[in-house]
């Protein structure tokens, strides 16, 4: 490893006195003569919490509704103590389950809460600290913006402790709502699951905060804190298959089975919490280390040199090299989610079988017949909502080249804005069909049966998929200034259709989202007027977009 | 339109955002083979003409072509013929200078192998970094590398050396000049007025959106005021009745005074008369000519209309005018 950050402050001399410690090796200059390490802590994090004042409560109060909603849903499937503890018995023995949310401590409605959703309430306080962390330390670094804040009176470590305090505030804020919120379960269960859940959102802020220090680019930040996140996840439901009490050696790697482990609402375990403590105490260490001994800009990681001479012709080859690692991740990811939820589906058949009334939300958010298909057809359906998110993401790649100022010398080629955008929405539209192909494959691999309807059902997401990534098009074509809306719209029917059919909404509200026309498949009947009638949709809103992107002026910053 | 298609042909062109009238009636003319200085103070709306010259903002009102051709219509086209420097060169982070230095060069008319390899060395660009380790001028030479090997008729240059040293500078005029022996166009936006004066053929300089004034550099010098120092044998005549005479000091036989260079002969001839025994000339310099069109926007920012009225001025320029004598 070539460390960059060496300014030598002080070099060890005559002045040295006899005791210091021997001086460290070079990559690792000391530089603690600076005494303000945290002046302008302050102001920058004020100015943190100015710039997050949007993405940190919806965040927070997305996560926390989630949470929230449980105890009720739940009372709706499972009203009887008799039918909880069955559950409890029934899901303590099916090692699939158990891997996907983890074991049952309790049958009250308040461990039941913290079981259904603890899993997935730390993944989401996780990547929002991740973010936050990384949106104010390396991003900041690599736009260079942070070079002229450091120029000011700002420490070497201010920026990284006003990140860190942000994420703090977040999660804090997180822990305090969900405490609240779930207070009538018992006070002490929803104080351990708040702060638990908040543990494992400063555990991950603190990871980001020491790869933060590492790479030089923001997004690989992301990509290896996330890489983190999601073998924390396979850890746990590693070790959570093997054992049905949280105790395998595996979940106890991972910050995720420790919030489980800490037994809310079941004679809570509040030393657990130490862990968290302690964790986010020794990465938090790390990276101010490695923050006070670098500098501005750099990283210990330093970026490979690239080739002298390009073989890119054309805008579209740009595109493609553009996004290519981004397709990658997604085909993986989409792949793998395939596989382990094809796996699952006998044993989540079995044990639903058993229940009426979650047998009835698996018909509400899927199938008509046959459970296998009714859990197939939600575990599809879930992904077709997540390849929402990515066809926004490829879509999007427009309005950052424009707003960075890329795409201007590019346009002023010999390339045209329809060649142009073709490139990226592409990748965009037929990287959602792949993507969801991909998982197709992994279901009938994992599941081992049903082939053919397996792939339609998840080839006609694709109509879902298609007219969201239509309105990122459409809104990036008519009104550049307001295309991040389109994360909004994919968020929103990320909701609907996640939550929605548990909170018993409304047909109306659920009609809003493209997917709530699709056909329940596998096991319903293939109806070809909505799939047409969205992909017709979807080509009519590409279109409008287009033809205002020819129309419009190219924003320049 | 006298000669033979102009690269560059733009009439009474209006650019609005919302209530901002970037551009209100430009006039600019860049003939075939000239180098062509675009200049003005900040915010004066070049940037903004260049980019509807790239068809990448759509004029409101006005005619304008580029190589021949209608810019927003036909841009494709057009712009293969065309290499374009921006101010702020922005990478992608994931890609080597080479790699973007060959992609625009084959998005557009094609690059010159052996002259790609020849500036590289000339700029010193490492070609193997990635676009986020370069530093700002680093980030101008890959542009500009590009742009050089580019097989191309008309290069779009907006303030392309911000970032680059002294010796780069050498190295870029070097290559301007190269283009002009060529036969290419350039159109040359800068604030470096010393590299205007060495490279362009003409000027153009504009502000508030409308050209001010156009022309060749001596031209534009016709429009400022000569200093002129003479010892006579006797006494001059009175000078103070002359036109465009200003600043006038009479010393016994000493004379020393400014005159608006189009006025000059009638000066000269009034000294001869006299008998002269020394003289002195100083052409105005190309920074009094620009102080003079830049000044007049801090004159109106002043809320003055009248160049008369202005007052409180503190620089030479404003102290002269205001000194008129007559």
């Amino acid at each position: 490893m070539t460390a960059v950050g060496n300014t030598p402050a002080s070099t060890p001399s005559a002045s040295t006195p006899p005791s210091s410690p021997p001086s460290p090796p070079s990559a690792f200059a000391r530089r603690d003569g600076g005494t303000r390490q945290l002046a302008g802590t302050g102001v920058l994090l004020r100015f943190a919490l100015r710039r997050d004042r949007v993405m940190v409560p919806v965040w927070v109060a997305v996560t926390g509704l989630m949470v929230l909603s449980m105890p009720n849903s739940l009372r709706g499937l499972y009203g009887t103590a008799a039918e909880r503890a069955d559950l409890m018995r029934q899901m303590n023995a099916n090692s699939s389950l158990r891997a996907l949310v983890g074991p049952v401590f309790d049958d009250s409605l308040g461990a039941l809460t913290a079981w259904r959703v603890g899993v997935y309430a730390g993944l989401l306080a996780a990547v929002m600290s991740l973010l936050v962390v990384i949106r104010h330390t390396r991003d900041e670094e690599e736009s260079g913006r942070l070079e002229v804040v450091a120029s000011g009176m700002v420490g070497h470590r201010a920026p990284l402790t006003a990140a860190l305090l942000t994420a703090a505030l977040a999660n804090g804020a997180l822990a305090l709502l969900v405490t609240g919120g779930l207070a009538g379960q018992g006070a002490a269960g929803a104080l351990a699951f708040g702060l638990g859940i908040a543990g494992v959102g400063m555990v991950f802020a603190t990871t980001a905060a020491v790869i933060a220090q590492l790479t030089e680019s923001a997004r690989l930040a992301r990509g290896l804190t996330a890489g983190v996140l999601g073998a924390a996840f396979v850890l746990r439901a590693a070790g959570d298959a093997s054992t049905n009490d949280g105790s395998s050696f595996l979940t106890w790697l991972s910050p995720l089975g420790w919030l489980e482990n800490e037994r809310s609402f079941a004679d809570e375990r509040w030393w657990v919490l130490l862990l968290f403590v302690g964790a986010a105490l020794v990465q938090g260490a790390v990276a101010y280390a490695l923050a006070g001994r670098r500098d501005v800009g750099m990283s210990f990681l330093p970026t490979r040199p690239g080739p002298a001479t390009g073989r890119l012709a054309t805008a579209g080859a740009l595109a493609w090299r553009l996004q290519r690692g981004s397709v990658l991740g997604w085909s993986i990811g989409f792949f793998l989610a395939g596989v382990v939820y094809g796996g699952l589906t006998e044993g989540a058949a079995d044990l639903v079988a058993d229940n009426e009334g979650a047998r009835q939300i698996f018909e509400r958010m899927g199938g008509r017949s046959g459970l296998t298909d009714a859990f197939l057809a939600s575990m599809i359906g879930m992904l077709g909502l997540i390849a929402a998110l990515y066809v926004v993401g490829a879509v999007l790649r427009l309005h950052g080249e424009e707003t960075s100022g890329r795409a201007e010398p590019l346009l002023a080629n010999a390339v045209g804005r329809l060649r142009w955008a073709a490139g990226h929405l592409t990748v965009a539209f037929a990287g959602s069909v792949w993507i969801m192909l991909l998982a197709g494959v992994g279901f009938a691999l994992g599941y081992g049966k049903e082939v053919g309807p397996i792939l339609g059902a998840c080839l006609v997401q694709v109509a879902g998929v298609w007219v969201v990534g239509g309105v990122a098009v459409l809104v990036h074509g008519l009104a550049p200034r307001a295309a991040m809306a389109a994360w909004g719209l994919a968020g929103a029917v990320l909701l609907i259709g996640w939550i929605g059919p548990a909170l018993d909404a409304p047909q109306a509200v659920l009609d809003l989202s493209p997917f709530g026309h699709l056909p329940k498949l596998p096991g319903g009947e293939m109806r070809w007027t909505p799939v047409l009638t969205l992909i017709g949709l979807a080509v009519v809103l590409v279109a409008t977009g287009l033809a205002g992107l020819r129309r419009r002026d190219v924003v320049v910053s | 339109m006298t000669k033979a298609n102009p690269a560059i042909e733009v009439a009474g062109l209006h650019k609005s955002f919302g209530r901002t009238h970037a551009l209100a009636g430009l006039d600019l003319t860049v003939e075939t083979g000239e180098v062509h200085g675009f200049l003005g103070p900040n915010g004066a709306g070049k940037s903004t003409a260049i980019r509807v010259l790239l068809g990448l903002l759509r004029a409101d009102s006005g005619s304008t072509r580029i190589l021949g051709r209608d810019p927003w219509k036909d841009a494709v086209e057009a712009h293969r013929r065309i290499a374009y420097v921006p101010g702020d060169v922005t990478l992608w982070r994931n890609l080597s200078g080479g790699e973007v230095i060959d992609l625009y060069g084959r998005l557009r008319g094609g690059l010159d192998p052996r002259r790609r390899a020849e500036l590289t060395d000339r700029f010193e660009l490492d070609p193997t970094k990635k676009g986020r380790t370069y530093s700002k001028g680093n980030r101008q030479k890959v542009a500009l590398v590009a742009a050089f090997a580019s097989d191309v008729d008309l290069l779009i240059l907006d303030e392309p050396t911000s970032g680059l040293d002294p010796l780069m500078e050498e190295v870029f005029q070097h290559c301007v000049r190269e283009e002009r022996d060529r036969g290419r166009t350039v159109l040359l936006s800068s604030h470096i007025l010393s590299e205007v004066e060495e490279l362009c053929d003409r000027v153009s300089i504009i502000r508030k959106g409308v050209t001010v004034e156009s022309g060749s550099l001596a031209d534009l010098r016709h429009l400022t005021r000569t200093a002129v120092a003479a010892e006579l044998a006797s006494p001059p005549g009175d000078l103070s009745r002359l036109p465009g005479v200003h600043d006038l000091d009479v010393q016994g036989n000493r004379v020393r005074l400014q005159v608006d260079t189009d006025k000059l002969d009638a000066v000269l001839r009034s000294l001869t008369e006299s008998g002269v025994r020394s003289l002195t000339s100083t052409p105005p310099t190309l920074e009094e000519l620009f102080l003079r069109h830049y000044q007049d926007d801090v004159r109106d920012a002043g809320g003055a209309d009248d160049e008369g009225a202005a007052s409180g001025g503190g620089t030479d320029a404003h102290a002269q005018e205001r000194t008129t004598t007559r």
